[in-house]
Protein backbone atom coordinates (compact mmCIF):
# COMPACT_ATOMS: atom_id res chain seq x y z
CA UNK A 1 0.00 0.00 0.00
CA UNK A 2 2.97 2.40 0.86
CA UNK A 3 4.65 2.05 -2.64
CA UNK A 4 1.14 2.62 -4.04
CA UNK A 5 0.49 5.66 -1.70
CA UNK A 6 3.34 8.03 -2.80
CA UNK A 7 2.84 7.73 -6.90
CA UNK A 8 -0.96 8.31 -6.40
CA UNK A 9 -0.73 11.30 -4.35
CA UNK A 10 1.95 12.78 -6.67
CA UNK A 11 -0.40 11.94 -9.71
CA UNK A 12 -3.46 13.20 -7.87
CA UNK A 13 -1.65 16.58 -7.17
CA UNK A 14 -0.59 16.63 -10.70
CA UNK A 15 -4.49 15.99 -11.54
CA UNK A 16 -5.40 19.28 -9.82
CA UNK A 17 -3.15 21.54 -10.82
CA UNK A 18 -3.88 20.99 -14.19
CA UNK A 19 -7.85 20.80 -13.64
CA UNK A 20 -7.53 24.81 -14.56
CA UNK A 21 -6.24 24.55 -17.66
CA UNK A 22 -8.61 21.74 -18.35
CA UNK A 23 -11.31 23.85 -17.14
CA UNK A 24 -10.34 26.96 -19.11
CA UNK A 25 -10.27 25.38 -22.46
CA UNK A 26 -14.15 24.22 -21.96
CA UNK A 27 -16.93 25.81 -23.54
CA UNK A 28 -19.21 28.19 -21.31
CA UNK A 29 -22.64 27.50 -20.92
CA UNK A 30 -24.71 29.53 -23.07
CA UNK A 31 -27.18 31.12 -19.80
CA UNK A 32 -24.51 31.46 -16.92
CA UNK A 33 -21.39 32.13 -18.47
CA UNK A 34 -17.98 32.48 -16.88
CA UNK A 35 -19.84 31.18 -13.25
CA UNK A 36 -21.00 28.14 -14.66
CA UNK A 37 -17.46 26.60 -14.85
CA UNK A 38 -17.61 25.78 -10.87
CA UNK A 39 -19.74 22.79 -11.98
CA UNK A 40 -16.06 21.10 -12.65
CA UNK A 41 -15.55 21.44 -9.31
CA UNK A 42 -18.77 21.66 -6.72
CA UNK A 43 -20.62 18.18 -8.92
CA UNK A 44 -17.16 16.48 -8.78
CA UNK A 45 -16.59 17.12 -4.72
CA UNK A 46 -20.66 15.65 -4.09
CA UNK A 47 -19.57 12.55 -6.50
CA UNK A 48 -16.94 12.24 -3.82
CA UNK A 49 -18.61 12.68 -0.93
CA UNK A 50 -21.35 10.23 -2.16
CA UNK A 51 -18.72 7.56 -2.57
CA UNK A 52 -17.28 8.36 0.65
CA UNK A 53 -20.30 8.15 2.04
CA UNK A 54 -21.25 4.30 0.28
CA UNK A 55 -18.04 3.44 1.36
CA UNK A 56 -18.63 4.67 5.00
CA UNK A 57 -22.36 3.09 5.00
CA UNK A 58 -20.87 -0.05 3.93
CA UNK A 59 -18.32 -0.51 6.36
CA UNK A 60 -20.77 0.92 8.84
CA UNK A 61 -23.04 -2.10 8.51
CA UNK A 62 -20.48 -4.42 8.63
CA UNK A 63 -18.64 -3.41 12.06
CA UNK A 64 -22.76 -2.94 13.18
CA UNK A 65 -23.19 -6.39 12.69
CA UNK A 66 -19.60 -8.08 13.04
CA UNK A 67 -17.82 -5.91 15.40
CA UNK A 68 -14.64 -5.46 12.87
CA UNK A 69 -12.04 -3.23 14.00
CA UNK A 70 -10.90 -2.54 10.56
CA UNK A 71 -14.33 -2.05 9.52
CA UNK A 72 -14.87 0.42 11.67
CA UNK A 73 -11.59 2.46 11.18
CA UNK A 74 -12.56 2.74 7.30
CA UNK A 75 -15.78 3.61 8.47
CA UNK A 76 -14.07 6.43 10.72
CA UNK A 77 -12.19 7.75 7.90
CA UNK A 78 -14.54 7.84 5.23
CA UNK A 79 -17.71 9.69 7.50
CA UNK A 80 -14.88 12.24 8.17
CA UNK A 81 -14.20 12.71 4.54
CA UNK A 82 -17.65 12.72 3.59
CA UNK A 83 -17.73 16.08 5.59
CA UNK A 84 -14.99 17.49 3.81
CA UNK A 85 -15.95 17.06 0.49
CA UNK A 86 -19.19 17.93 1.57
CA UNK A 87 -18.08 20.89 2.60
CA UNK A 88 -16.46 21.78 -0.27
CA UNK A 89 -20.23 21.43 -2.25
CA UNK A 90 -21.77 23.60 -0.05
CA UNK A 91 -19.39 26.15 -0.14
CA UNK A 92 -18.55 26.17 -4.32
CA UNK A 93 -22.22 26.21 -4.69
CA UNK A 94 -23.13 29.27 -3.17
CA UNK A 95 -20.74 30.72 -5.10
CA UNK A 96 -22.19 29.51 -8.27
CA UNK A 97 -26.11 30.42 -7.40
CA UNK A 98 -25.19 33.86 -6.11
CA UNK A 99 -24.21 34.97 -10.00
CA UNK A 100 -26.43 32.24 -11.25
CA UNK A 101 -29.65 32.84 -9.03
CA UNK A 102 -28.99 35.78 -7.56
CA UNK A 103 -29.03 34.78 -4.09
CA UNK A 104 -26.16 32.84 -1.95
CA UNK A 105 -28.76 30.21 -0.60
CA UNK A 106 -32.34 29.49 -0.51
CA UNK A 107 -34.05 26.74 1.46
CA UNK A 108 -35.35 24.91 -1.54
CA UNK A 109 -35.50 20.97 -1.10
CA UNK A 110 -32.04 19.89 -2.76
CA UNK A 111 -29.76 22.67 -0.80
CA UNK A 112 -31.79 21.80 2.35
CA UNK A 113 -31.67 17.83 2.52
CA UNK A 114 -27.75 18.33 1.13
CA UNK A 115 -27.23 20.72 4.01
CA UNK A 116 -28.96 17.79 6.22
CA UNK A 117 -27.04 15.07 4.82
CA UNK A 118 -23.71 17.33 5.71
CA UNK A 119 -24.75 17.98 9.27
CA UNK A 120 -26.06 13.67 9.64
CA UNK A 121 -22.26 13.06 9.18
CA UNK A 122 -20.73 15.95 11.62
CA UNK A 123 -22.83 14.54 14.11
CA UNK A 124 -21.23 11.20 12.72
CA UNK A 125 -17.53 12.76 13.66
CA UNK A 126 -18.81 14.61 16.76
CA UNK A 127 -19.89 10.99 18.32
CA UNK A 128 -16.75 9.41 17.78
CA UNK A 129 -15.05 12.25 19.46
CA UNK A 130 -17.34 12.61 22.35
CA UNK A 131 -19.53 9.70 22.34
CA UNK A 132 -17.39 7.89 24.96
CA UNK A 133 -17.39 3.89 25.14
CA UNK A 134 -19.68 2.58 22.25
CA UNK A 135 -19.30 5.44 20.37
CA UNK A 136 -18.22 3.48 17.18
CA UNK A 137 -21.53 1.50 17.01
CA UNK A 138 -23.72 4.99 17.47
CA UNK A 139 -21.42 6.49 14.59
CA UNK A 140 -21.78 3.37 12.91
CA UNK A 141 -25.94 3.39 12.97
CA UNK A 142 -25.38 7.70 12.13
CA UNK A 143 -23.51 5.54 8.88
CA UNK A 144 -26.03 3.77 7.79
CA UNK A 145 -29.14 6.30 8.08
CA UNK A 146 -26.42 8.91 5.90
CA UNK A 147 -26.39 6.20 3.26
CA UNK A 148 -30.17 5.59 3.07
CA UNK A 149 -30.41 9.34 2.74
CA UNK A 150 -28.01 10.35 -0.09
CA UNK A 151 -30.58 8.84 -3.21
CA UNK A 152 -32.97 11.39 -1.81
CA UNK A 153 -30.36 14.03 -2.17
CA UNK A 154 -29.30 12.99 -5.76
CA UNK A 155 -32.84 12.73 -6.99
CA UNK A 156 -34.50 15.75 -5.05
CA UNK A 157 -34.34 17.74 -8.25
CA UNK A 158 -36.45 15.20 -9.71
CA UNK A 159 -38.46 14.05 -6.77
CA UNK A 160 -39.43 17.83 -6.04
CA UNK A 161 -39.53 21.25 -7.47
CA UNK A 162 -36.46 22.84 -7.08
CA UNK A 163 -34.11 26.23 -8.46
CA UNK A 164 -31.36 23.41 -8.76
CA UNK A 165 -30.36 22.22 -11.97
CA UNK A 166 -31.62 18.26 -13.09
CA UNK A 167 -29.52 15.48 -12.82
CA UNK A 168 -30.26 15.22 -16.77
CA UNK A 169 -27.51 17.62 -17.00
CA UNK A 170 -24.38 15.38 -16.64
CA UNK A 171 -25.65 12.65 -19.13
CA UNK A 172 -26.48 14.88 -21.74
CA UNK A 173 -23.18 16.65 -21.70
CA UNK A 174 -22.01 17.66 -25.05
CA UNK A 175 -17.98 15.98 -25.21
CA UNK A 176 -16.28 19.27 -24.90
CA UNK A 177 -17.85 19.84 -21.43
CA UNK A 178 -17.80 16.36 -20.53
CA UNK A 179 -14.35 15.39 -20.89
CA UNK A 180 -12.90 18.05 -18.38
CA UNK A 181 -16.20 17.29 -16.39
CA UNK A 182 -15.22 13.85 -16.09
CA UNK A 183 -11.34 14.88 -15.97
CA UNK A 184 -12.12 16.38 -12.87
CA UNK A 185 -14.36 13.23 -11.31
CA UNK A 186 -11.71 11.75 -11.63
CA UNK A 187 -9.41 14.13 -9.86
CA UNK A 188 -11.68 14.16 -6.96
CA UNK A 189 -11.91 10.09 -6.69
CA UNK A 190 -7.92 9.51 -6.74
CA UNK A 191 -8.02 12.21 -3.96
CA UNK A 192 -10.62 10.40 -1.97
CA UNK A 193 -8.68 7.74 -2.11
CA UNK A 194 -5.31 9.44 -1.38
CA UNK A 195 -7.32 10.86 1.47
CA UNK A 196 -8.84 7.56 3.17
CA UNK A 197 -5.71 5.85 2.39
CA UNK A 198 -4.35 8.46 4.93
CA UNK A 199 -6.67 8.51 7.44
CA UNK A 200 -6.90 4.95 7.75
CA UNK A 201 -3.23 4.64 8.55
CA UNK A 202 -4.13 7.43 11.18
CA UNK A 203 -6.54 4.96 12.94
CA UNK A 204 -4.32 2.14 12.24
CA UNK A 205 -1.43 3.91 14.24
CA UNK A 206 -4.13 5.10 16.86
CA UNK A 207 -5.08 1.67 17.56
CA UNK A 208 -1.74 0.64 18.04
CA UNK A 209 -1.52 3.36 20.47
CA UNK A 210 -4.15 2.38 22.44
CA UNK A 211 -2.97 -1.16 22.33
CA UNK A 212 0.03 -0.15 23.72
CA UNK A 213 -1.42 1.85 26.54
CA UNK A 214 -3.66 -1.35 27.76
CA UNK A 215 -0.19 -3.23 27.61
CA UNK A 216 1.27 -0.66 29.55
CA UNK A 217 -1.60 -0.53 32.05
CA UNK A 218 -1.47 -4.21 32.68
CA UNK B 1 -73.62 55.47 -47.25
CA UNK B 2 -71.26 58.36 -46.72
CA UNK B 3 -71.65 57.72 -43.04
CA UNK B 4 -70.61 53.93 -43.35
CA UNK B 5 -67.76 55.27 -45.32
CA UNK B 6 -66.98 57.57 -42.95
CA UNK B 7 -66.95 54.81 -39.75
CA UNK B 8 -64.72 52.36 -42.31
CA UNK B 9 -62.14 55.37 -42.64
CA UNK B 10 -62.29 56.12 -39.08
CA UNK B 11 -62.28 52.39 -38.09
CA UNK B 12 -59.03 51.44 -40.42
CA UNK B 13 -57.32 54.86 -39.28
CA UNK B 14 -57.85 53.99 -35.53
CA UNK B 15 -56.73 50.18 -36.26
CA UNK B 16 -53.34 51.24 -38.06
CA UNK B 17 -52.52 54.33 -36.17
CA UNK B 18 -52.40 52.20 -33.08
CA UNK B 19 -49.60 49.99 -33.76
CA UNK B 20 -47.80 53.39 -35.16
CA UNK B 21 -48.28 54.70 -31.26
CA UNK B 22 -47.28 51.28 -29.94
CA UNK B 23 -43.97 51.59 -32.02
CA UNK B 24 -43.14 54.20 -30.25
CA UNK B 25 -39.94 54.72 -28.28
CA UNK B 26 -40.29 54.76 -24.35
CA UNK B 27 -40.50 58.28 -22.96
CA UNK B 28 -37.11 60.11 -21.90
CA UNK B 29 -36.05 59.79 -18.28
CA UNK B 30 -37.44 62.40 -16.33
CA UNK B 31 -35.81 61.93 -13.50
CA UNK B 32 -32.95 60.41 -11.72
CA UNK B 33 -33.48 57.74 -9.01
CA UNK B 34 -30.38 57.32 -6.92
CA UNK B 35 -29.47 53.73 -5.12
CA UNK B 36 -26.62 52.88 -3.37
CA UNK B 37 -26.41 49.42 -4.56
CA UNK B 38 -25.67 48.85 -8.54
CA UNK B 39 -27.90 45.24 -9.90
CA UNK B 40 -26.45 42.68 -8.61
CA UNK B 41 -25.43 41.43 -12.22
CA UNK B 42 -23.72 44.07 -12.51
CA UNK B 43 -21.87 44.82 -9.09
CA UNK B 44 -20.79 40.86 -9.37
CA UNK B 45 -17.85 39.49 -11.93
CA UNK B 46 -17.81 35.83 -12.21
CA UNK B 47 -13.74 35.59 -12.55
CA UNK B 48 -13.30 35.83 -8.47
CA UNK B 49 -16.50 33.63 -7.81
CA UNK B 50 -14.62 30.91 -9.90
CA UNK B 51 -11.22 31.57 -8.43
CA UNK B 52 -12.58 31.22 -4.97
CA UNK B 53 -14.42 28.39 -5.53
CA UNK B 54 -11.16 26.58 -7.21
CA UNK B 55 -9.32 28.42 -3.83
CA UNK B 56 -11.51 26.78 -1.26
CA UNK B 57 -11.15 23.28 -2.74
CA UNK B 58 -7.28 23.42 -2.41
CA UNK B 59 -7.39 25.05 0.98
CA UNK B 60 -10.12 22.62 2.98
CA UNK B 61 -7.88 19.76 1.30
CA UNK B 62 -4.57 21.17 2.80
CA UNK B 63 -6.02 21.89 5.64
CA UNK B 64 -7.49 18.14 5.77
CA UNK B 65 -3.69 16.95 5.02
CA UNK B 66 -2.48 19.22 7.83
CA UNK B 67 -5.00 18.24 10.18
CA UNK B 68 -4.13 14.41 9.53
CA UNK B 69 -0.39 14.86 9.49
CA UNK B 70 -0.98 16.88 13.13
CA UNK B 71 -2.41 13.61 14.69
CA UNK B 72 -0.12 11.55 13.22
CA UNK B 73 2.95 13.43 14.79
CA UNK B 74 0.74 13.33 18.19
CA UNK B 75 0.00 9.47 18.00
CA UNK B 76 3.63 8.51 17.32
CA UNK B 77 5.44 10.94 19.82
CA UNK B 78 2.57 9.40 22.49
CA UNK B 79 4.10 5.89 21.17
CA UNK B 80 7.89 7.07 21.58
CA UNK B 81 6.88 8.53 25.16
CA UNK B 82 5.19 5.20 26.05
CA UNK B 83 8.27 2.92 24.78
CA UNK B 84 10.17 4.73 26.75
CA UNK B 85 8.16 4.28 29.68
CA UNK B 86 8.00 0.58 28.90
CA UNK B 87 11.92 -0.89 29.78
CA UNK B 88 11.52 1.28 33.36
CA UNK B 89 8.88 -0.59 34.78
Amino acid sequence: MRKVFGPLAAFTGLMFVASPFVVARAPFESSMGIVSKIFYFHVPSWFAMFTAIAICGAASLIHLFRTSPRADRIAEAAGEIAVVFGLMGLVTGPMWGRKAWGVWWIWDAKLTIALLLEMTFISGVLVRKYGGPGSDKLAAAVGIFGLAVTPFVYEAVNIWRTIHPLTSVVPTLPATMAVPFWYCVTAYMLLLAVLLMLRVNLGKRQAALDELYLAYED
Amino acid sequence: MSLRRLLIALTSFVLLAAPAFALQPPKGQSEFVPVNEVPAADQLPAAPLLIVAYAFVWAATLVYVWSIWRRMNKVEDDMRALAQKMPHR
